[in-house]
């Protein structure tokens, strides 16, 4: 069974119903890891958004189904909980709110949905520790408030972190390679593929081939004006590198 | 030393919830309704006075009747009729108070079991004595012994005009004179029981002092009355909560905190208010007019007043510090929650006397539903404050669009070179930071918990450790049904 299947996908921004996305397919196979590329503007956020059930986006039509379940049926907290993960593009910030105290409620929210007691406060701090580690992300930034002063590489690296500590079945990753320096680029994305197994599946949108040169997708999706207008492997991110999107200008139209 | 998590957790939840309904039947030997001077006379005879108290409150009494209660806080109310309340209620049998936790009432013990804090229990919370007034009479009181031993008084209030009559005679009302302000006032004439603390010289009290405050009698105005002295170089950490029953009468409670701190003596106070704020539209709701001031008398001596006010209908509540002595210090952290019909005119006044004096203040307030809540403060530089400051930050956090915020700040300034500042946010959770916690799989109500309480971690990490994690449970469970 597909993990995550898009099926003619169209939203609108609820305020105004400017349609955003104009009928999106795709499917993601427990295993799979597929990247979406596409230029600025075209929707690739908001498709990550809607399936993480942001409000601010009305779904017009098509269906998004996940592990079998209508993904779109549940609030975005129960989405997050069934195992959506979105590390954000614009990471928000939480004063006052420890990164390891946000982890820790985030955690216990998922084993109290599931009927489970509260993680042990040393397995979680065993687990945090060798997550930061491996992530290289200092233990000092997981006492700070969330976000809060992180700089830009820092905070793509606090998503990623949380993202291991929360073990989802389908990783949204939005632009988590921007703003990332060429070493960190390479701890992320050995944070992101040490995550890739045969029961998850990951979405990654990206601007940058090089990124795929780590994390190397099964199959790239080019999204222009809210539609997927070509699927390929991943010599179709090369392919972009060397033309750009004019090529698809016609087929936007 | 700390108590085990579980007492502590189950003090969180006891006070938690207005789950309880319950109103315990012991039966009260109440004066009649109504306020006159037989009642004034009845409140002390039954408290075995010695005259210059009866005078005192006498003449409290009918400074009262030339007051009118005052109209300047931004809250509205339907007019209170104080011939409509009783000014005192007793438990059964207040002549022959108990020894020990063994000749509590056992009724009494069930309704401290009900809110989560047996007594028994309480004895395990190591560090944490207890003078658990019920009603307007203190029936219990653990742990004097041990205080007394360092020579620290710990005990109600009626029970030192008996014991230590000199040192109340000589502090009380020395702080909140008897004319002070109407609630004071009425409070000065009919107050019925409270704390009283007396830390020696040189005493750092280990323990935290706590009380446990608890409205359990129909239409019975509350009137605490706490004296705290702490004579030179003594340190003590006083802690007041309090939870009440689901009732529908509201509920009048004039309560006045007098501090004193001597050469180089620090108190800290802190609170838990969590009256019972009435129903959505605030009926039934606690009427809480407070009357709280420190006096820092001597040199390089410090008052520091938290406080989270998560209930009642109505707050009027003003914990102030006059800086006397050179170099002393006054710090108010608060955190006032309203929700629903609740209204809030809370702050402090910081009134600097000596030279060196400094203030810190810091006032974290939360609105929702409907509620409305201003920030009134005063910092005075009288013309000796030399070179005296004051920090003042005011950040109003709103939660949704029907509810309120306002800053009144009153800054007078006697002395060019004192220094005052004054600093004042006020934001909206915004529905990126909530998104954000939701796909986090956190729910929307906890959500709302933690950023509030990230928005007020400054205050509450001066809180100490018990009184912490009940106040950040609070603050969840006040602001329930605020979203969505
Ligand atoms: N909340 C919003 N309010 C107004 N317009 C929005 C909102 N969200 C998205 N849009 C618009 O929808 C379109 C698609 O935006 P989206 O963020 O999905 O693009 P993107 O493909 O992720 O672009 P980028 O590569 O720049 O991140 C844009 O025109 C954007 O301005
Ligand atoms: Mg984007």
């Amino acid at each position: 069974m597909a993990l995550l299947e898009i099926t003619d996908l169209h939203a609108a921004l609820e305020d105004g119903g400017k349609p955003i996305l104009k009928g999106v397919s795709l499917t993601i196979r427990p295993g799979e890891v597929h990247a979406v590329m596409g230029p600025n503007g075209a929707g690739k956020s908001t498709l990550s958004n809607v399936i993480a059930g942001r409000p601010g986006f009305v779904v017009t039509g098509g269906s998004v189904t996940y592990d079998g379940q209508d993904l779109l049926a549940l609030d975005a907290d129960a989405r997050a909980r069934a195992g959506v993960f979105l590390a954000f593009q614009y990471p928000v910030e939480i004063p006052g709110v420890a990164t390891a105290t946000f982890l820790k409620t985030a955690i216990n929210a998922r084993r109290k949905a599931a009927g489970e007691p509260e993680i042990e406060a040393l397995e979680f701090l065993k687990r945090m520790k060798a997550n930061a580690k491996a992530l290289g992300v200092v233990e000092d930034m997981l006492k700070r408030p969330v976000n809060v002063g992180f700089s830009g590489g820092e905070k793509k690296r606090a998503e990623v972190l949380q993202m291991a500590m929360l073990e989802p079945r389908l990783c949204l990753l939005d632009e988590t390679d921007s703003g990332l320096d060429i070493d960190a680029l390479r701890v992320v994305a050995d944070g992101v593929n040490a995550l890739r197994g045969p029961d998850r599946g990951m979405l990654v949108i990206t601007h940058y081939q090089r990124l795929l040169d780590y994390i190397v997708p099964d199959v790239v999706h080019v999204l222009v004006d809210g539609r997927i207008v070509k699927s390929g492997d991943k010599a179709l991110a090369l392919d972009l590198e060397a033309h750009g999107y004019a090529q698809f200008a016609g087929a936007a139209a | 030393m700390v108590a085990t998590q579980e007492t502590v957790e189950r003090i969180a939840e006891a006070t938690g919830r207005y789950k309880y309904g319950f109103i315990t039947d012991i039966d009260s030997d109440k004066a009649p309704k109504g306020l006159n001077e037989d009642i004034v006379r009845f409140i002390s005879a039954k408290k075995d006075e010695p005259d210059w108290l009866l005078e005192w409150r006498l003449k409290a009494y009918r400074h009262w009747l030339t007051m009118r209660e005052p109209s300047w806080a931004k809250l509205g109310y339907p007019p209170i009729d104080y011939q409509d309340a009783y000014y005192y209620a007793a438990p059964k049998s207040p002549e022959d108070a108990p020894k020990s936790l063994d000749e509590v009432d056992p009724e009494l013990l069930r309704t401290y079991e009900k809110l989560g804090i047996p007594l028994r229990e309480q004895e395990m919370l190591a560090g944490v004595a207890v003078d658990a007034v019920f009603d307007s009479v203190s029936v219990a009181t653990t742990y004097k012994k041990k205080l007394e031993d360092m020579g620290v008084i710990f005990c109600p209030i009626s029970e030192a005009v008996q014991r230590y009559p000199e040192l109340v005679q000589r502090y009380l009302g020395s702080v909140v004179p008897y004319s002070d302000n109407f609630f004071a006032t009425l409070n000065s004439a009919v107050f019925t029981d409270g704390s009283f603390v007396y830390v020696p010289k040189g005493l750092r009290c280990p323990m935290e002092l706590s009380t446990y405050f608890r409205i359990n009698e129909r239409n019975t105005g509350q009137f605490e009355r706490t004296l705290i002295i702490a004579d030179e170089g003594s340190y003590v950490s006083y802690l007041e909560g309090c939870t009440a029953p689901q009732r529908d009468e509201n509920q009048l409670h004039a309560a006045v905190v007098e501090l004193v701190t001597m050469d180089d003596a620090e108190i800290k106070y802190s609170t838990v208010q969590n009256w019972y704020p009435g129903d959505e539209n605030g009926k039934g709701g606690i009427y809480n007019f407070v009357t709280k001031r420190g006096a820092c008398r001597g040199r390089d001596s410090k008052i520091m007043w938290t406080q989270v006010e998560t209930g009642s209908a109505i707050t009027w509540k003003y914990p102030s510090c006059i800086l006397q002595g050179d170099n002393s210090v006054g710090e108010f952290y608060s955190v006032a929650i309203t929700n629903n019909a609740q209204q809030a005119d809370t702050g402090t006044k910081m009134i600097h006397i000596g030279k060196n004096t400094r203030s810190r203040v810091i006032s974290k307030g939360i609105a929702a539903g409907r509620a409305d809540q201003t920030y009134r403060g005063l910092v005075r530089m009288m013309p000796k404050a030399e070179g005296a400051r004051n920090y003042t930050q005011c950040d109003s956090l709103l939660i949704g669009d029907r509810c309120g915020a306002h800053t009144v700040p009153y800054i007078e300034t006697r002395n060019p070179t004192a220094q005052v500042e004054h600093e004042a946010t006020t934001s909206r959770i915004s529905d990126d930071q909530l998104f954000y916690c939701l796909q986090r799989g956190i729910p929307q109500e906890d959500a709302v918990t933690l950023i509030v309480n990230g928005f007020c971690k400054e205050v509450l990490q001066t809180l100490p450790m018990e009184f912490a994690v009940e106040a950040q449970k609070l603050v969840g469970v006040s602001l329930e049904g605020s979203v969505g």
